[in-house]
């Protein structure tokens, strides 16, 4: 008998993969990769496998693999990250009959599922270019206070809808102890709820109940915003623009999945600067970019 | 949708940078974001950028009967959009505060300072005028909305060329452009607002402010003016006193920037009457910058380009066996095709192509054993006059004219574009062609 893997329309992986994401986007990886979309338009569906690392267009069909040696259903009611063959459809796709729809262009990505390798499991998104933040669980993203009501906060966090933060969400809070939240406050958190029915809820601390670097952001500094797509490649690990801009002189920085950045130097024309370093990087290639710093050392 | 929230500590941080005389993009305190102007391929047509403020700009004219009180003179009409492209928290079908304002603004710019000579635009005194319609558009709204608009209007204005019309006793005749070349707009003038953002009750003053700094200012002071520094409008909001060597250095430093606003404008306008002259490449196409997002590790592919050509031979050998029917393309009307289904062969004598790749002394396996394999595969599309392309190749034959656009890897399906009367285009121009474009690869 065989089936395919149960897909679960949540999204939680973010690792490693960016940074290898962002290296096989080459021109002729992206030519292949459409030359390769018309072929399924014609023939109806690829394997996903196949097309991890490529580009994807709105409507494509993939094909989960299937695995015969899972057997029935009994499988599937278990605690749900332990199955080896659980899958993750992210961003940009959606679960359709017997395999995967995509719903936007950019690169397909894939995680392998952590721990026991699973052959079929992990997640797989699609990486692309955009500016406009949609929430994901487990995200961590930068908020803005924009009401306080009763017992929650409402935190814009550049979505479609206003997420809900509780005062209870923040480490150490208590129904008499109520932290100091004014609106207009920026707020480092992460999603626990995020889907397409749904409020998003946000909270401040982690599954131990610690604050773990979220929370309220001080009061000085600037925010700023930038798209997806660099986000993504800042908070790549070793990314070396990070790695280069530390080396300049020490600021502290918020990066934010929703686009958002917080910066705080010691002066306003240091913070501009790394500001306007950062939104510029986006387009410098890498020795552009070496220049630019170069430049800035000299300083 | 609702607006992003300005953060306390932006705006805790602006103040801060407005009083060290810093900014956001690293301009000084009177520095005016960098102008854009791009034009259109129609006249009237033309897309304004201020830094990231983007206005497009587009004039329409129509013939109508006047207002009854000014029997000879034309209609002018301004209309500013805000659309949700712009920024989300515009909503569509509404008519906001703001939006009320620019557009008063704007007519008192532009049709109150008198600017386009409304007399020249009357055809039949009391019967019939032009109206001239200005229609605005914020495609990208970064701040300053106001100035990228009156920018915007104005060279649209000076683009636009209306049609020409003669009149004879009675009869009004319109002539199309192919008759009679358009005529533009008589313009006196060209005033070009320049807005001033006011911070702690007047005490720090910034030209051309940016949203951000818009959100946080204490007041706006507008001034149009004029390249002969007549001011045109002024308009100061937000409720600040404002004193008056204040106004003064204002209307001094608009005087400077308007001046230097003229002069592109001028400049735009004289490029892109240049290149429609020479038949270049003009449009919005070709004025959009190319912003590459770049990956920061990329490995090398190597590439082998060795075997390259005994690849493709071998591709072409393998090529389809040749479909039954002959495409040929049917004129339906300018700068369109069909490519018709089961007509004959209009392609020329066999024969004769033989002979003629023999006189050329070319050994070309795959072109003489499937010449008419070929012919069934090349498509032909009418070609579009495009001529600076690098990749154009002229055939010698005098009444066809043969452009090639992106030849691809393989050579087993040509592309070519060509003329519309090329109905029956010799064999013997095709495998030129195909001998040429070799020679390029």
């Amino acid at each position: 008998m065989t089936h395919t893997p149960p897909v679960v329309c949540a999204f939680c992986a973010r690792g490693p993969c960016c940074a290898r994401a962002l290296g096989s986007g080459k021109l002729a990886g992206l030519r292949e990769g459409l030359t390769l979309t018309m072929a399924a338009a014609e023939t109806g569906a690829l394997p996903v496998e196949e097309r991890v690392g490529q580009v994807v267009l709105p409507g494509d069909v993939l094909l989960l693999p299937s695995h015969p040696e899972a057997d029935g259903e009994r499988l599937w009611l278990g605690p749900g990250a332990a199955l080896p063959g659980r899958l993750v459809c992210g961003p940009g796709l959606r679960c359709c009959g017997a395999g995967l729809l995509v719903t936007k262009c950019g690169l397909l990505r894939h995680r392998q599922p952590g721990g026991a390798g699973g052959g079929s499991g992990g997640a797989y998104w699609v990486d692309s270019q955009q500016k406009r933040y949609v929430p994901v669980k487990g995200d961590h993203v930068i908020g803005i206070v924009t009401l306080k009501a009763g017992d929650i906060f409402k935190v814009d966090v550049g979505g479609s809808e206003q997420a809900s933060l509780s005062y209870l969400a923040f480490e150490g809070a208590t129904k008499r102890n109520r932290p100091n939240v004014q609106v207009g406050d920026l707020i480092y958190g992460q999603f626990v709820v995020a889907n397409k029915d749904m409020e998003p809820e946000m909270v401040c601390i982690d599954s131990s109940g610690r604050a773990n670097g979220m929370g309220v952001i001080g009061h000085e500094g600037l925010l700023f915003k930038v798209s997806l797509g660099l986000i993504r490649k800042l908070l790549a690990p070793n990314c070396e623009i990070i790695q280069e801009l530390g080396q300049l002189y020490p600021f502290e920085i918020v990066f934010g999945m929703n686009g958002r950045i917080w910066v705080k130097a010691k002066t306003i024309q240091q913070t501009l600067i790394v500001a306007n370093i950062l939104e510029a990087c986006e387009h410098m290639t890498a020795e552009q970019r070496t220049q630019a710093f170069a430049k800035l050392s000299e300083r | 949708m609702k607006e992003t929230p300005l953060s306390n500590c932006e705006r805790r941080f602006l103040l801060r940078a407005v009083e060290e005389r810093k900014r956001l993009d690293g301009r000084q305190s009177y520095d005016y974001r960098n102008v854009r102007i791009s034009f259109g391929a129609d006249y009237g047509c033309c897309i304004v950028e201020l830094g990231r403020t983007r206005v497009l700009g587009q004039v329409s004219c129509e013939l109508v009967s006047p207002k009854l009180n000014r029997a000879t003179e034309g209609i002018l009409f301004f209309n500013l959009e805000l659309s949700p492209m712009a920024a989300p928290a515009f909503e569509p079908g509404r008519q906001p505060e703001l939006l009320v304002k620019l557009n008063r603004l704007l007519e008192r710019c532009l049709r109150n300072s008198k600017c386009i000579d409304t007399e020249s635009l009357c055809v039949v005194a009391g019967v019939k005028v032009w109206q001239i319609r200005v229609d605005l558009h914020l495609l990208n709204h970064d701040g300053n909305i106001i100035d990228a608009a009156s920018i915007a209007a104005i060279v649209a204005l000076c683009h636009f060329r209306r049609p020409d019309v003669s009149v004879q006793g009675e009869e009004v005749t319109l002539y199309t452009p192919e008759e009679r070349d358009p005529v533009p707009l008589s313009i006196h003038h060209m005033p070009i607002c320049v807005s001033f953002a006011f911070f702690q009750q007047g005490t720090y003053l910034l030209v051309d402010p940016s949203e951000r700094e818009e959100r946080v200012m204490d007041g706006l002071l507008v001034i149009a003016m004029n390249k002969h520094r007549e001011i045109c409008t002024i308009q100061s909001s937000g409720g600040i006193m404002l004193l008056k060597d204040q106004v003064l250095r204002c209307s001094k430093i608009t005087g400077v920037k308007v001046a230097e606003i003229t002069e592109l404008i001028q400049k735009a306008l004289e490029n892109d009457r240049k290149v429609r002259k020479e038949g270049g490449k003009f449009g919005f196409a070709e004025s959009i910058p190319n912003q590459k997002i770049s990956a920061f590790k990329m490995e090398r592919a190597p590439v082998d380009t060795n075997d390259v050509e005994e690849q493709a031979e071998e591709i072409i050998m393998k090529a389809d066996p040749p479909s039954d029917f002959v495409a040929k393309p049917i004129l339906r009307m300018p700068g369109t095709a069909q490519i018709g289904e089961g007509l004959e062969n209009s392609w020329g004598d066999f024969e004769e192509s033989e002979r003629e790749e023999e006189e050329e002394g070319n050994s070309d396996d795959a072109t003489t054993s499937g010449g008419q394999k070929m012919e069934t595969e090349e498509i032909n599309i009418v070609s579009k006059t495009k001529k600076d392309d690098d990749t154009i190749i002229l055939s010698d034959s005098e009444e066809e004219e043969v452009v090639i656009l992106e030849p691809e890897e393989t050579h087993k399906k040509t592309r070519t574009h060509t003329t519309a009367k090329q109905e029956n285009s010799s064999k013997k121009a095709f495998n030129k062609k195909r001998k040429k474009k070799r020679a390029t690869h």
